[in-house]
């Protein structure tokens, strides 16, 4: 690496130049797919552990603290330690139900 | 002859414009000279050349092989994997692993790549501890052919216990046969404590050099945990479910580049065979240095890999089948 370990090559207006409108558009698709889930039918249903993961962890990432991505994606891990005793099925959901904000 | 000298710091892209043309006639020169690498078929520049170590090729088209020909590729590493179906018989990963190490590379070959394999049940279908047995006795067959490089990719999916125990056998394996091993972590929620698992299993096993062991799809939260290990590091650049070219850049500017990797994991389901030289894009626009991303895209794996005695960059010549 030519440059300190952390530290990217380019400074933080290059940055902001190359990344925003991704940046941009990928929390307009988050807004916009919390509003679809409030239209939508079904309101009245327990809150899915899913959504209130990314709640979550919007609230992580707009904190002020270093490595946003890496606490979030510990906050959505199982948080347990043991080996389970059978597999449920071959797919992860994304978020654990006992995650932690 | 005398090597052009490469500022140290590349703070605008016009500068690191400049100093990539320069350090990319250094690489050609480093390459066809001390490792005398073959030329590939299409007209590459060596600085362009790069390695996918993580592809599933088997699920892909023969177009693929082309695009990735043409956007640099040499070699890939095809690990055994879970097809998207469960085989209802240990035959039917006979006929995989006889896919993997002999149709497969002339599919490859036809492209100018150079096509190796990694020979296992994956955990998706080892819940069934005494099946998984029965495929694992076939393992060292495969692992004396001329293109399969070790064990893998084993691991962990849901962080079952026979998916650990099927897990610590096939270590077994790797070690009685002096194999590398390619290491799945989980997906998702389960990746942390998969990895934590597998880190601590490898550990208590204490038979293989960690220098000879890749922890496949590391993310920000277990990257850190793999390399303090002493093991080589994947990153996986999936769409969705793993590390965006974006992250990946990020990882490496937290981490450094030494052992460490980026793959494609191409396969059947949503992911990208040119995710690597994509990435390469990403990490030009990031102003990283051609250095950085050679050692990246091609040094590092072909480090790697070249610890089984059975890795080339070189693809045999094309025969008709």
């Amino acid at each position: 690496m030519t440059t300190p370990a952390g530290t990217p090559p380019l400074d933080r207006k290059t940055l902001i130049d190359l990344g925003f409108i991704d940046a941009r558009a990928k929390v307009l698709d988050i807004a916009a797919f919390l509003d679809r889930l409030d239209r939508a039918p079904g309101a009245d249903a327990p809150t899915d552990f899913r959504v209130e993961a990314i709640r979550a962890a919007l609230l992580i990432a707009l904190d002020a603290g270093p490595t946003r991505a890496e606490r979030i994606l510990k906050s959505w891990s199982d948080p347990t330690t043991e080996p389970v005793t059978r597999s449920d099925g071959k797919a992860a959901r994304g978020a654990h139900p006992q995650h932690k904000a | 002859m005398a090597k052009p000298r490469v500022e140290p710091t590349h703070n605008t892209r016009r500068e690191n414009f400049f100093a990539t043309q320069i350090h990319s006639k250094q690489i050609t020169h480093s390459l066809f000279q001390t490792h005398r690498i073959r030329k590939p078929l299409f007209d590459i520049h060596a600085s362009n050349m790069y390695i996918d170590p993580h592809i599933h090729m088997v699920s892909r088209t023969t177009d693929d092989y082309a695009r990735m020909a043409a956007a640099g590729c040499v070699a890939v590493t095809e690990p055994a994997f879970w097809a998207g179906f469960d085989r209802s018989s240990a035959a039917g990963f006979h006929d995989y692993f006889r896919q993997l190490t002999e149709s497969e590379p002339r599919r490859a070959a036809a492209y100018g790549i150079a096509h190796h394999a990694w020979i296992c049940i994956n955990p998706k279908e080892a819940e069934d501890h005494g099946f998984a047995r029965e495929v694992m006795s076939m393992i060292p067959e495969f692992l004396s052919r001329p293109n399969v490089l070790g064990v893998g990719e084993i691991g962990l999916n849901r962080n079952s216990k026979t998916e650990l125990a099927v897990f610590e056998e096939h270590l077994e394996i790797a070690a009685r046969h002096d194999s590398l091993v390619l290491i799945h972590t989980p997906h998702l929620e389960d990746k942390l404590k998969g990895t934590r698992l597998i880190l601590d299993a490898i550990a208590a096993h204490g038979k293989i050099n960690p220098a000879r062991i890749l922890v496949d799809h590391v993310e920000e939260h277990t990257v850190r945990m793999v390399l303090e290990r002493g093991m080589w590091a994947g990153m996986t650049l999936y769409p969705d479910t793993k590390c965006t070219a974006a992250r990946a850049v990020d990882i490496m500017e937290m981490h450094g580049t030494e052992r460490i990797w980026i793959n494609s994991a191409g396969d059947w389901g949503h992911s990208d065979p040119l995710a690597v030289p994509k990435a390469v894009v990403t990490m030009r626009a990031r102003g990283h240095t051609t250095a950085d991303i050679h050692k990246i895209s091609f040094e590092n794996p072909r480090a790697f890999l070249s610890q089984s005695g059975n890795f080339s960059v070189n693809a045999p010549r094309p025969t008709i089948s």
